[in-house]
């Protein structure tokens, strides 16, 4: 089973803090990490690989740091890397940025299955997965919770909902996009660590995928950024003092308002 | 000529406002001047309107514009579930008739299903001036085939100016697909909608970085503007028994109805009795609880105020609750009127995931848990001591009313 995995690299965001002073993100010193939702795609494209044989590639678009979270992939079991990166991506929304991805997955060859983290922790837009598999035309489950079954031309997912879950057939190839339920991901061993130190990404510019130029980058993007601002910091109020039955009395009547229609 | 970004340095005052507007860091002063370093900038344009001496220029290669004039109308897709309209879409409706009146153009309901006549009130009285039907047994659940190519069809015939739509599971799927197809700009999880009228653009402001910082997008010269909008963020439209509403019925060939995939079952979990998204009431317990027992006493909190279970990560990576009631970075994000955290220490992923809920009550025995940072309320004292306590009180309150 051929997989590709598509990856990002974000700011840990453990570490976002606010400069009091300037009111921006201090970036300075944030560990850049893996997506975390990105985590539970390469762990389950390494066991599929694991149970049914074939190879995991992973794929990310980025700057050429980005090299290192796909030698982390490569620590956790995935047997190649592609990074994509050029100045002519820069500026690229979810539509530039999937048309891209896509592009290089076309390059890469035959595939029976794409895998995405529901969406990534920076962003959190969800719209690269099921933008990836509508420039592919490829059907797609996204918000996938578990695999229940798989063969080589289908497969029978569970789709996380808002009340509880779609069980979904789908054919392959196809684009799931998945969620923390899903696994566990492993540690990286020590094997895949000396692996990861030793392995050489591909790297591809623009021009080695054959893309459009009026499709990528900020050209290739429909939206455009105007205004970026931080929220007013969200203040601690007031903390009810008393015994017990004073503070639940209290609070009752505060919030008298939203819960007694 | 690809794009590019220019500081005139005839320009710079050397103030420095773009080095503070620049959300990647990537604009640093050497001397006098600005100087955006090009491996780090990603042309996202956040620098230019901070700019008071319009020294900072970014340039797109637009190729031909084009003629934009013939999209109209604002368009909500309009969400069911068992032929049940969801309440975004009304919250959608609410939002969407503030656009139109700013416009000057028609508020347009757009719906999927099977057996959806018996609807059509419903939206009309909601605020709907012209309904688009799309009937068939095939449509009776969502599936991204053919609701995908059915909007792509029904946006190439009848070229709406913006088309908004759920940030729900559904939501996040379809129209990701949709705004591809038709190369439309789309903007997801907006919190604030509005229109710049010269222009005639949507302004779509989102959090971005799990909230720590907001974004204002446009979409200036695709359409339809597209956008997926948070739960409980606008307000309904109010019903209205006299609005009539004009309604086109479509209908389609087979092979548009066709899906490649095909829904097996929809399971209903017991525990998302209240739907965690849709809640107005959020009761969220954690690692303070001590194990799965201690949920028996969130749920019947929850239960007394209608509202739903929430959960810390740490509560559910313990196993005391599944993870579909997890709150947070690798959860759901949540924004109720009222939020009780209990038990729940507050770190920065879970605050992501509900700080921006109107209000929210906190309780922990620890004084400097992080959590009462936020908090509007704190109670700082034993959970199984406060959340009984709570119980009480608020369920003697909520008969005598």
């Amino acid at each position: 089973m051929n997989i590709i995995v598509c990856i990002k690299q974000v700011p840990n965001t453990t570490d976002v803090r606010i400069d009091p002073v300037t009111n921006t993100l201090i970036r300075e010193g944030v560990e850049s990490v893996i997506n975390p939702f990105d985590a539970y795609a390469i762990e389950e494209g390494v066991r599929l690989k694991e149970r049914f044989g074939g190879k995991v590639t992973v794929i990310t678009m980025g700057p050429p740091q980005a090299e290192t979270a796909l030698r982390e992939a490569i620590s956790l079991g995935v047997d190649e890397a592609v990074l994509l990166s050029d100045r002519k991506f820069a500026g690229s929304d979810t539509w530039a940025t999937s048309y891209t991805l896509s592009a290089a997955i076309r390059k890469i060859g035959a595939f029976d299955l794409i895998i995405c983290g529901k969406q990534a922790s920076d962003g959190d837009t969800a719209q690269v997965g099921p933008g990836i598999s509508a420039h592919l035309d490829i059907p797609q489950v996204t918000y996938v919770k578990k695999i229940e079954d798989i063969s080589a031309n289908a497969a029978r997912v569970e789709r996380m909902t808002e009340e509880g879950y779609d069980i979904v057939e789908t054919p392959l190839p196809c684009l799931l996009t998945v969620v923390k339920e899903i696994n566990t991901p492993r540690l990286p061993s020590i094997k895949g660590m000396m692996r990861a130190k030793s392995a050489k990404p591909v790297k591809w510019t623009a021009c080695d995928i054959e893309a459009d130029a009026g499709s990528m980058g900020l050209d290739g993007s429909p939206t455009r950024v105007i205004k970026i601002f931080t929220p007013a910091p969200r203040k601690g109020g007031e903390i009810l003092k008393g015994g017990t039955e004073y503070v639940s009395k209290e609070l009752v009547e505060l919030l008298k308002d939203i819960v007694i229609h | 000529m690809p794009a590019s970004i220019t500081i005139f340095l005839d320009k710079c005052a050397g103030c420095g406002l773009c080095v503070g507007a620049c959300p990647f860091g990537a604009i640093h002063m050497a001397g006098e001047k600005a100087v955006i370093d090009m491996a780090k900038c990603t042309l996202c344009g956040a620098c230019v309107e901070p700019c008071d001496f319009k020294a900072i220029e970014l340039k797109k290669d637009a190729g031909a514009v084009k003629d934009l004039s013939e999209y109209k109308d604002v368009w909500v897709f309009i969400e069911q579930k068992k032929g049940v309209i969801q309440s975004v879409s009304f919250e959608l409706l609410g939002e969407g008739r503030k656009l139109a009146d700013k416009l000057g153009v028609k508020l347009c309901a757009v719906i999927l299903g099977s057996e959806m006549e018996s609807r059509i009130a419903e939206l009309a009285e909601r605020g709907a001036d012209k309904i688009y039907i799309i009937d068939h047994p095939a449509l009776k659940s969502y599936q991204d085939d053919p609701y995908t190519q059915i909007l792509v069809k029904l946006a190439e015939e009848f070229s709406p100016e913006i088309m908004l739509c759920g940030a729900t599971t559904i939501g996040r799927s379809l129209v990701s697909r949709v705004a591809v197809k038709i190369k439309a700009g789309l903007t997801a999880d907006c919190t604030g909608l509005d229109i710049d009228p010269e222009k005639r653009l949507l302004l779509q402001t989102r959090p971005a970085f799990g909230g720590n910082i907001m974004a204002t997008i446009i979409t200036p010269n695709h359409r339809p503007q597209m956008a997926t909008v948070r739960h409980k963020v606008m307000k309904e439209a109010l019903t209205d028994k006299s609005n009539k509403a004009e309604v086109i019925r479509k209908s389609y060939p087979e092979d548009i109805m066709k899906s490649r995939t095909r829904l097996i079952d929809v399971v209903e979990e017991i525990e998302a009795t209240v739907n965690l998204a849709e809640a107005d009431v959020v009761v969220s317990g954690g690692r303070g609880l001590g194990g799965p027992e201690g949920f028996g006493m969130i749920r019947e909190l929850a239960k007394a105020l209608n509202g739903a279970v929430g959960a810390s990560r740490a509560a559910v990576d313990a196993n005391w609750i599944p993870y579909s009631n997890q709150v947070g970075q690798t959860g759901k994000t949540v924004c109720p009127k009222l939020y009780i955290a209990c038990g729940i220490s507050g770190q920065i992923q879970h605050l992501i995931g509900m700080q921006s809920s109107q209000v929210i009550v906190a309780v922990n025995k620890d004084p400097d848990a992080p959590i009462f940072k936020v908090a509007t309320y704190g109670i700082i004292g034993d959970i199984f001591q406060v959340v009984p306590a709570l119980i009480k009180e608020f369920s003697r309150a909520l008969r005598r009313s």
